[in-house]
């Protein structure tokens, strides 16, 4: 079950629908660059994040979190039943982060500024240390990624036409790259999921410096921890989706006795997030809400239980985590409720103070959004036939 | 990949070493207000509605002059809000008051930054382009700011504005308490100076209390006795008298706790020198050296 390139046809139809993705997405970017983010948004002063915010940079980096929880259990916790699915949730991750900078670049105003916190630090932000995590964990993924593509590349470095004077530069730098990475793994393998902890519940405490301005039913000093349990709890349920969507649409071997073990993992993690936001509820009284009807009260309600509770009923079950259909599903449940979460406490349930009015995307925050998701999935497919990353011996159908 | 017996018990050791710290670094929350700024004191029984610190207001801070500067009342038909062209603005309330011809008595109201003591603005500000100065005055540095409009986020009374059609260099707008002119001797902000019926006092924070308690004290029955923003987020520099509830000219009611406070303590409790991640570490590196002894199999390369 090595891991080994896929050796499939590249152009499929659905690779097309995302390059017109892509294309319309880049000509939102455009028009935010030329007539400034009130051009293509509905942002206000009001309302100063939206989408780009609540999912670019808030789920993106939630739905990264199959990278660093795979790395701890298989290689931290020795579990390494877990390792074939260890890369391709490492490649999401380091392309999920790399997406999650890209829409920082797009969302905030000034993005030629974006390297000013490595040099003016406020460590009353918040913020600030999401931004210095993410940095640096973006880097730490870079690093975990070389040796897969020092494996492929090693001693067949073969640069066209011009650059081939530098082959064996470039190949004595993956070498020893490699050699130097075999004995200091591990330092950047607890190291990311430290930086993950770290900035995971910190996005959580972003909003905390808005008392007033969040909905009570999201609004606790337990946000920080919600965000962490519920990033940790996504992302086996991440592992599950993208193997399932990768395994059947390369018509591989559908991997089932991983995912399946899988499974009894988030029936706990999912427990737990479910328990603290349950006990938050109960213990703060914001239940009272719970029946006044509002749109928020009622996306809060999705969230607990379509988000979270129907799956983990669901994964209770022995023939739902059996089932190929079953953890897919429960899975998507899962991964929705996450996104709702995020959505939810950066869109859905800030309230400005005085003004009033809602908050609905334009549609070019959505082309770029779009175009966005478009792109990673492009790129995942590129890495995906040209590395090592999945497990490639056992492939049927072929 | 292997981790070493001694590697590991130096970081155990100090993991052990920084979980030790917080115990002694738990200090509570202080406020970091200075302690005796200036602020501005707004009458609103005083308030006429001429518009003419929205005037001057664009003039000393070289903004576009304000719409229908000469308007006292169409222009009132909408509510307003300060943006990127205006730092402050005058609005008109009907809070149901009615005079001896049973007409309906209006009220003014001005809005800018109420320049708070502890500013929710300042604590966001992912690189320090706010800051709160000696003087009181909030002020906004454009070459620090990289434009993630946390501040507007932060801001409990929705001021900061954004230059949202500059595609490139976009900046946070919000009154500036005429820093210019402030923070030289006898200097009045460019609203307090013009304003006609003397609504706006400008002075020292302190010195506005009392003004104001005495204000409320002589003349009874005129005033609410609550001069909004003595308390109001720990206290702001621009504070205000009225006749009718704060409420109803859109002054938000807020905690007396600054908005700070809890993000700053959750925040700093979890990572003043960095403890707990160093913390986290040191027991990941335990799992792994104890994983890695029982599987007999260290040869895990390029499996990341
Ligand atoms: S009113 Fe808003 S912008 Fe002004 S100092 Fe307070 S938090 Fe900052
Ligand atoms: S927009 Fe600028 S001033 Fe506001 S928080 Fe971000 S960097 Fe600071
Ligand atoms: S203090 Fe200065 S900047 Fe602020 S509203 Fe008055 S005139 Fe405008």
């Amino acid at each position: 079950m090595k891991a080994a390139p896929l050796n499939k046809k590249f152009w499929t139809p659905g690779v097309l629908v995302m390059l017109c993705f892509m294309i319309a997405g880049a000509i939102a970017i455009l028009g935010r660059f030329t007539g400034g983010i009130g051009y293509v948004t509905n942002l206000s002063n009001a309302r100063p994040w939206g989408l780009w915010v609540g999912v670019d940079v808030a789920t993106g980096v939630a739905l990264a979190a199959g990278g660093f929880t795979t790395a701890a259990l298989a290689h931290i916790f020795g579990r390494h039943h877990y390792e074939s699915v260890t890369r391709p949730a490492l490649l999401t991750a380091a392309l999920g982060y790399t997406f999650v900078v890209l829409g920082l670049l797009v969302d905030i105003g000034r993005s030629w500024a974006i390297w000013k916190p490595m040099f003016n630090w406020n460590f009353n932000s918040v913020l600030f240390e999401v931004a210095m995590c993410v940095m640096i964990y973006l880097n730490v993924l870079y690093i975990e990624f070389l040796p897969i593509v020092a494996e492929q590349f090693k001693d067949r470095v073969n640069l066209p036409g011009m650059l081939s004077s530098l082959n064996s530069l470039v190949n004595w730098i993956l070498k020893t790259g490699d050699a130097i990475l075999n004995k200091t793994m591990w330092i950047f393998i607890i190291l990311g999921v430290v930086l993950s902890c770290m900035h995971q519940s910190s996005l959580g405490s972003l909003m905390l410096v808005a008392p007033t301005k969040l909905h009570p039913l999201w609004y606790t000093p337990l946000l920080p921890l919600m965000f962490l349990a519920s990033a940790i709890a996504v992302g086996y349920p991440m592992v599950i989706f993208e193997t399932t969507i990768a395994t059947s649409s390369f018509k591989l071997d559908p991997e089932m006795d991983i995912l399946t073990p899988l499974t009894r993992f988030t029936i706990y993690l999912l427990g737990f997030y479910l328990l603290i936001k349950t006990g938050d509820m109960i213990y703060r009284k914001t239940w009272v809400y719970l029946l006044d009807g509002t749109y928020q009260t009622n996306s809060f309600l999705v969230e607990m239980i379509c988000g979270i509770a129907l799956p983990w009923v669901m994964l209770l079950f022995n023939r739902v985590r059996q089932s190929r259909t079953g953890i897919f599903i429960a899975a998507c449940l899962i991964i929705g409720g996450v996104v709702l979460n995020r959505v939810n406490v950066f869109i859905v349930g800030y309230k400005p103070p005085i003004s009033e009015g809602t908050y609905f995307p334009a549609v070019g925050e959505m082309l770029v959004t779009f175009g966005l998701i478009a792109t990673l999935m492009f790129i995942y497919r590129i890495a995906v036939t040209f590395l090592p990353v999945l497990p490639g011996s056992r492939e049927v159908n072929v | 990949m292997l981790l070493s017996r001694r590697n590991f018990f130096k970081i155990l050791g100090a993991a052990g070493a920084s979980t030790a710290l917080p115990a002694g670094s738990a200090q509570a929350w202080s406020s970091k207000a200075p302690d005796d700024p200036y602020g501005c004191l707004v009458d609103l029984t005083r308030c006429v509605g001429c518009r003419k610190c929205e005037e001057e207001c664009a003039r000393v801070n070289e903004l576009p002059a304000p719409e229908r500067p000469n308007c006292q009342c169409t222009i009132f038909e909408k509510n307003r809000r300060p943006d990127d062209d205006a730092f402050t603005v005058v609005n008109r309330y009907f809070t149901g008051r009615i005079d001896n011809f049973n007409k309906p008595v209006p009220t003014y109201a001005k809005v800018q930054c109420m320049h708070c003591q502890d500013p929710a603005c300042v604590s966001a500000c992912i690189v320090g382009a706010l800051t709160k100065d000696e003087t009181g005055a909030v002020r906004y540095n454009k070459d620090k700011c990289i434009g993630c409009r946390y501040c507007m986020v932060a801001c409990p009374f929705e001021i900061p504005a954004y230059e949202y059609d500059d595609p490139i260099t976009p900046k946070v707008m919000k009154c500036t308490f005429c820093y210019d002119r402030i923070s030289k001797d006898g200097g009045l902000p460019g609203c307090a100076g013009i304003c006609p019926t003397e609504a706006i006092t400008f002075g020292k924070r302190s010195t506005l209390l009392k003004v104001g308690k005495k204000r409320v004290k002589e003349n009874p029955g005129i005033y609410l006795d609550h001069i909004y923003g003595e308390k109001e987020v720990g206290g702001t520099s621009w504070m205000y008298l009225s006749s009718v509830p704060f409420k109803k000219v859109k002054l938000p009611g807020l905690p007396e706790t600054p908005s700070p406070k809890l993000s700053e303590t959750i925040h700093h409790s979890l990572f003043s020198y960095l403890w707990s991640p160093i913390a986290l570490f040191g027991v990941l590196a335990a799992f792994m050296s104890r994983t890695k002894k029982e599987a007999d199999n260290p040869d895990n390369k390029g499996g990341v």
